[in-house]
C-alpha cells in the first residue's frame, strides 16, 4: 500500500523539465539531436572549418582517394574530386545548401499547407472540400517528373529548387493540419474566445495556430528531409543547384564516372546526405513521441 | 457501397480532368515553349516560325480543348523529336516500367509482410528492432544513391549481375530492389500494426484458447484480416513508384516511362512530357481509387466519407 502524497513531486515540476527530461529519455531524439547538432555547426562554421576553398580546382591534384588509403595524403583528409577540389571543403559547404534548402522548403510549403488545412478544418462543408479536392490532386502529380520538367523550362537553380519544392511539399502540412484544426475547432477555449467577441483572424493565429505547433514540427522536419533528399536527386539528375555550388546530390553525379575505380567519390557524399536526413527524421519521430499526449510510444 | 463507388469513381475522373489541366498550364505557363523548341541561339523569326508550325500562336483555351479533346481518346499527337505518334512512343516503354514496378512491388511486399508478422508475434525482440532499423535507415537514403550503391556491390564487386540495359530478367532485379526498398518500410510498418491491433482481438483469444496450432492462429485467423489494408497500400506504393522510377531508370538505363520522360524534358519534346505526367497520374488514381475501395469494403464507416 502505498500513500498518495508520496508519488506527487512530479507534477510540480515546471512544464518544461518535464519535457526535457522525457526528450532525454528518448534515444532516437538524442542521436537525431546531436547528428543535426554537428551538422548545423559544421554548415555555420564552414568558412574556418573548411581546409580549403572548395570552389579552387588543382589540375595535378585531381581524385586523390581520402587519407586512410595508400595514396591518400593528409593535405586532403576526404580526397579531391575529378577537378582537384578538396572534398571536405565542398562537403562542408554542401551541408550549407542542403539545410538551407531545407529550412527555407519547409517554411514556404508550411505556410501554404498550414493555411489550407486552418481554413478546411475550421470552416468545414464547402471549404474543407475544396482543399481536400486540391490535396487529392496534388497527390495525383509525380513530384519528381513535375519538378523536373519545371526547373528544365525555368532553367535549374538554388531559388528554382526551393521555389518548386515549396509549392509541391504542402500536402502533409495541409492534412495534418486539417484534422487537428478538426478537432480543436469546438474545444472550449475556442468557443470562449468566440463569446468574447474576438475576431475569427485572432482565433485562429492567436488561439489555434499555438496549439498546432507541436504537431507542425513534427511535419516540418519530415518535409525538411524530404526535400533535402529530393534537391539531392534534382542536383543529381542536373535539373537542380548547379555546379560549381557544392551540393552533396551533385558531387554523387559528378562522381557518378569515377564510382568503379574510386567508390569514395560517390560513397562519401551519399553516406552524409542519409547521415543529415536520418539526423532529421529521428527528431521527427522523437518529437511525436515525446509531444504525444500519452507520452512515449 | 455501390454509391460510394460511384461517388469516389466521381471524384477520380474529376481528379484526372484537373491533374491534365495543371499539367498542361504548367508547361505553358513555366517558359515559352517556342523559344525553347526553337533552341537558345535561334533568331526572333526563327521562334516565330516555331510558334506558328506547332499552334503555340492560338489561344491557350483553343490549345488546351484540343490537346484534351484528343488526350480522351488516348491520341497524344506527335513527337516534337521523332517521327512517332506520343502513343506509339509510351507503348513502347510502359511495359518495362510496369514491369520494373510490379516486380519491384512484389520483393517490397514479399519481404515487408513476414518482416512486419514476425514483428508483431515477436514485439520488442531483435526480430522487431531489426525491422524498425531496416525502416529507418531505409527512409533516410537517396534512392538515386542507393542505386549506384548496389551496382557497385552486387555488379562491380560481386558480379552477380549486369550494370544496366534491359535485355534480360537479371537487368531487372537491382533496379526492382532499389524502387521497392521504399516502399517497404511504410508496408512492414502498417503490417506489423495490423497484427498486433488482430492479435490483441478477442476471436484470436478464442482461437488460442480452442487449441488451434500458433501457425494457424497466425496465419489462417490474424493475417487474413490484417492484410486488406496492407494490400490497399501496396496500391498506392505501386502510383508513387510508377512516378519515381525515373530516378532508377535513369541510373540503370532501363528503357521505361521514366528515361523516356527525363529524355523528352532534355529535348524539349512536350507533347511526350506532358502525356507521361498524365499517365502516370492516371495510374496513380486509379490504384488509390482500387485502395479506397478495398478499405471501404473492409471498413464500412469509411463509406460515409
Amino acid at each position: 500500500m502505498s500513500s498518495p502524497s508520496l508519488s506527487l513531486p512530479l507534477p510540480t515540476m515546471p512544464a518544461w523539465r518535464r519535457g526535457l527530461r522525457r526528450s532525454l529519455g528518448h534515444r532516437g531524439l538524442v542521436i537525431g539531436s546531436a547528428i543535426l547538432a554537428l551538422i548545423a555547426l559544421a554548415a555555420l562554421f564552414a568558412p574556418w572549418l573548411s581546409p580549403h576553398d572548395p570552389y579552387a580546382q588543382e589540375v595535378t591534384q585531381r581524385l586523390i582517394p581520402p587519407a586512410w588509403y595508400a595514396k591518400g595524403s593528409w593535405e586532403h583528409l576526404l580526397g579531391t574530386d575529378k577537378l582537384g577540389r578538396d572534398y571536405l571543403s565542398r562537403l562542408l559547404y554542401g551541408a550549407r545548401v542542403s539545410l538551407f534548402i531545407g529550412l527555407a522548403t519547409a517554411l514556404i510549403s508550411g505556410l501554404i499547407g498550414t493555411t489550407m488545412g486552418v481554413l478546411a478544418g475550421y470552416y468545414g462543408g464547402r471549404v474543407d472540400a475544396v482543399v481536400s479536392y486540391i490535396v487529392t490532386t496534388r497527390l495525383a502529380l509525380p513530384v519528381v517528373l513535375v519538378a523536373l520538367a519545371t526547373a528544365a523550362l525555368v532553367g535549374g537553380s538554388l531559388k528554382v529548387v526551393i521555389v518548386l519544392l515549396g509549392l509541391l511539399l504542402w500536402d502533409r502540412f495541409a492534412i495534418v493540419t486539417r484534422s487537428a484544426t478538426q478537432q480543436l475547432r469546438d474545444a472550449e477555449f475556442i468557443a470562449a474566445a468566440k463569446a468574447l467577441g474576438a475576431s475569427t483572424p485572432y482565433i485562429l493565429l492567436r488561439e489555434l495556430l499555438p496549439n498546432l505547433m507541436s504537431a507542425l514540427t513534427v511535419v516540418a522536419t519530415l518535409e525538411m528531409a524530404h526535400a533535402i533528399l529530393l534537391e539531392a536527386t534534382l542536383s543529381f539528375l542536373g535539373l537542380g543547384v548547379q555546379p560549381p555550388t557544392p551540393s552533396w546530390g551533385l558531387m554523387v553525379a559528378e562522381g557518378k564516372a569515377y564510382m568503379f575505380f574510386q567508390p569514395w567519390v560517390i560513397v562519401i557524399p551519399g553516406v552524409v546526405l542519409a547521415v543529415l536526413v536520418l539526423g532529421i527524421n529521428l527528431v521527427g519521430d522523437g518529437l511525436r513521441d515525446v509531444t504525444a499526449p500519452d507520452g512515449r510510444n | 457501397m455501390l454509391s460510394y463507388v460511384f461517388r469516389r469513381l466521381l471524384v477520380a475522373f474529376s481528379v484526372m480532368l484537373t491533374v491534365a489541366v495543371v499539367s498542361f498550364m504548367l508547361l505553358h505557363l513555366s517558359g515559352d515553349l517556342a523559344t525553347a523548341i526553337a533552341g537558345p541561339e535561334s533568331s526572333a523569326a526563327d521562334v516565330e516560325k516555331v510558334r506558328v508550325q506547332y499552334g503555340l500562336d492560338r489561344p491557350m483555351a483553343a490549345q488546351f480543348a484540343d490537346w484534351l479533346g484528343a488526350a480522351v481518346r488516348l491520341d497524344f499527337g506527335r513527337s516534337f523529336y521523332f517521327q512517332n505518334t506520343v502513343m506509339e512512343l509510351v507503348g513502347e516503354r510502359l511495359p518495362v516500367t510496369l514491369k520494373l514496378g510490379g516486380v519491384a512491388l512484389l520483393l517490397a511486399v514479399l519481404v515487408a509482410i513476414p518482416l512486419g508478422v514476425l514483428a508483431a508475434i515477436y514485439r520488442d525482440s531483435w526480430v522487431d528492432r531489426l525491422s524498425l532499423l531496416i525502416a529507418v535507415v531505409g527512409q533516410a537514403m537517396p534512392n538515386f544513391w542507393f542505386a549506384l550503391s548496389l551496382i557497385l556491390v552486387f555488379a562491380v564487386g560481386l558480379k552477380w549481375l549486369p550494370v544496366a540495359g534491359n535485355t534480360s530478367w537479371q537487368h531487372f532485379i537491382l533496379p526492382a530492389i532499389a524502387l521497392g526498398y521504399y516502399a517497404m518500410p511504410s508496408l512492414m510498418r502498417l503490417t506489423r500494426a495490423g497484427m498486433l491491433d488482430v492479435l490483441g482481438s478477442d476471436y484470436i483469444r478464442t482461437a488460442r484458447a480452442k487449441g488451434l496450432s500458433p501457425a494457424r492462429v497466425v496465419f489462417k485467423h490474424a493475417l487474413r484480416n490484417a492484410i486488406i489494408p496492407v494490400m490497399a497500400l501496396a496500391a498506392v506504393e505501386l502510383g508513387f513508384m510508377l512516378g519515381g522510377s525515373v530516378v532508377i531508370e535513369s541510373v540503370y538505363s532501363l528503357q521505361g516511362l521514366g528515361q523516356l520522360a527525363w529524355d523528352s524534358i532534355s529535348r524539349n519534346d512536350y507533347p511526350v512530357v506532358q502525356a507521361v505526367v498524365l499517365i502516370i497520374a492516371v495510374f496513380y488514381i486509379g490504384l488509390t481509387f482500387v485502395a479506397d475501395v478495398l478499405n471501404a469494403a473492409l471498413d464500412p464507416r469509411m463509406r460515409t466519407r
